[in-house]
This record gives C-alpha cells, structure tokens and sequence, in this order.
C-alpha cells in the first residue's frame, strides 16, 4: 500500500481528531509541517485513494440512544467467504465487515459483522431479518452481544519497544 | 438536542468540507455562524456524542492490528479487564456474552508490537490469548444512519 511516510505523519497526527477551530486544517498543518494548502491537497487525495474511507463527525453509538451491539460472527466455507462478505458489507445494518482467520478448536468463525441496534430485540431482529434476506441463514452464526465496554477510542498505532 | 444539532451529526460524518474554513462552509449550509457551529459540535464532543471530528482510515494502513480475545473466569474479569484496558495500545475493550467474554483490539506500528502486547498480556494472566487479525475488509462504510423516532 503506497502511503508516503509524510501521509502517515498526517493521518497520525489526525488520529485525536481536528482542533475545534476557526481553521482546523492551517493548524494541523504547524504539527506536522506542513502549509495549509497542502493538508487539504493530502486530504483529498487520501480520501479519493479510499486510505481515509470518511472524514467527518465521529459518533459513539451508544451515546445517541444505540445502547445494543452485537458481533455477529459466521462460519462460512473458505470458497464462500468472499462472496458472502461482500454482500453483508453492503447491508445497513452492518457497521464493520471482516474476514479472519478460524483457531480452532476455539474458535471456528471466520467472518465477523457488527450490528447495532437502540435494544437487543431490535438487533436481534436486524440479524435475523438480513441472514433471511441475504440468503446466509443456513450457515452456522453466533451473535455476541456486548455486555460492558471497558474501553473505547480512535486507534492510535503506539510504538513499543523492544527494551519494555 | 435540536435539529441543528441533528444535522451535524447526520449530514457531516462523510465530507467535512475541505476548505480552509470547513465550519464556516457548514455555518452557511446549515444557516448558522462559524462560531455557533465550532461550539455546537465542542459541546457534543464534551457530551461524549461525538468521539471527534475526524478521519476514518482504512485499518493497518499506519500500523497493525488485530483482535484479541480471552476466556477469563468471571471472578477475574474486571481486574483483567482493568489489566489490559491499561496498555495503550489497547483501543476498544468489551465484555461479550460467551465463553470467550473478553474482546479488544490492539494497534501498534508493526506486528512484532501486538506480537509483544499479546504475549505480555497472556504471561501476566496466565490465560491464553487469541490472536484475530483482519484478513479481508468487506465493508463499504457509508457512516452511521440515524434514526431519530
């Protein structure tokens, strides 16, 4: 993937979000060095190369009144998954859409979907109205609700060290 | 919260404007002043409604990540929790319904990073660790459709 190592200094420096200010963009610029007119041109292009898929408001689900979610996770064939992916990524109940990989015996799912709902019936109902719809039903699926969230904020890619 | 308000967090999750003044150009969609835009959206982000306003980034782009989860007895849960919500690299963190009840996701600049975390983390506790990093990215993300009845 082809970022340039100024473009990662921009995305690393946005990571915490714009300053709240008259011109956002000018003072992202002083971190990382670089002129306003850049910033939006680096912006733009980033946005068009799909590596920043939107930028815009961020909103927590749950604060607006979406107090349920649930990682739908499915054991679809290897020859399927693709398929099948690509579809439930295009739903609107979907937020997240990921293949990865099965550990068993631990763990035998290898396609993971986030669904969010105002309640657990409303999600519930969600998940089992677009496994319907889409034709996946049939496949093996479990939905885990969140029950606590410990911990929730924009990934920040740290570095460790190797003397830690 | 009013419709303003609503507006903001319907209509701008995808296109901030990329202009120099972005919230001057709301302020005019919108028919409000730049200033009365910048502390509208201050104050949902104090309120915790909006995390930032910001860029969503196509994941592993600036780092690595993965997802990891744990088995943890029930009694050790909130100290494990505690445990792992504590290393930086750690950015979501929940509990869910199953025998593997805890889920976080770790960032860092390279893999050898969360190789390290993962492995800290499974030493300290004594429990194993699954590693689930992403190997495809289905989803078209489009933001969050709100409904507002």
């Amino acid at each position: 993937m082809d970022v340039s190592a100024r473009e990662l200094d921009l995305i690393s420096a946005l990571s915490g979000g714009l300053d709240l200010c008259a011109s956002p963009y000018a003072r992202l610029g002083t971190v990382v060095g670089m002129s306003e007119t850049e910033i939006i041109a680096s912006l733009a292009a980033l946005r068009e190369r799909g590596i920043i898929r939107r930028l815009g408001v961020i909103v927590r689900h749950h604060e607006l009144g979406y107090r349920a979610n649930a990682m739908v996770v499915w054991d679809i064939p290897d020859d399927q998954v693709g398929v099948v992916g690509r579809r439930l990524g295009q739903c609107d109940e979907v937020t997240l859409c990921y293949r990865r990989p099965r550990r068993l015996p631990d763990w035998p799912y290898n396609l993971f979907t986030m669904v969010h709902g105002k309640d657990r019936a409303a999600v519930e109902a969600a998940i089992a109205g677009m496994a319907v719809r889409e034709g996946v039903d049939h496949f093996p699926r479990q939905s885990l609700f969140s029950l606590k969230r410990f911990k929730q904020c924009g990934a920040r890619y740290q570095h460790r060290q190797a003397a830690e | 919260m009013d419709m303003i308000d609503r507006r903001l967090l319907d209509e701008y999750q995808h296109d901030l404007p990329l202009d120099p003044r972005p919230f001057a150009a709301i302020g005019r969609q919108l028919g409000i002043a730049e200033d009365e835009v910048i502390a509208r959206l201050d104050r949902l982000r104090q309120g915790g409604t909006v995390s930032r306003v910001g860029a969503v980034v196509r994941p592993n782009v600036a780092g690595a990540s993965t997802l990891a989860a744990m088995a943890v007895p029930p009694e050790w849960l909130e100290r494990v929790a505690a445990l792992v919500t504590d290393y930086p690299e750690v950015n979501h963190n929940y509990q869910r319904e199953h025998r593997l009840n805890l889920w976080f996701v770790v960032a860092c600049v390279d893999r050898a990073g969360i190789d390290m975390v993962l492995a800290d983390i499974s030493r300290r506790t004594g429990l194993k660790v699954l590693d689930l990093p992403m190997l495809e990215d289905f989803h078209i993300d489009l933001g969050f459709g709100l409904q507002w009845t």
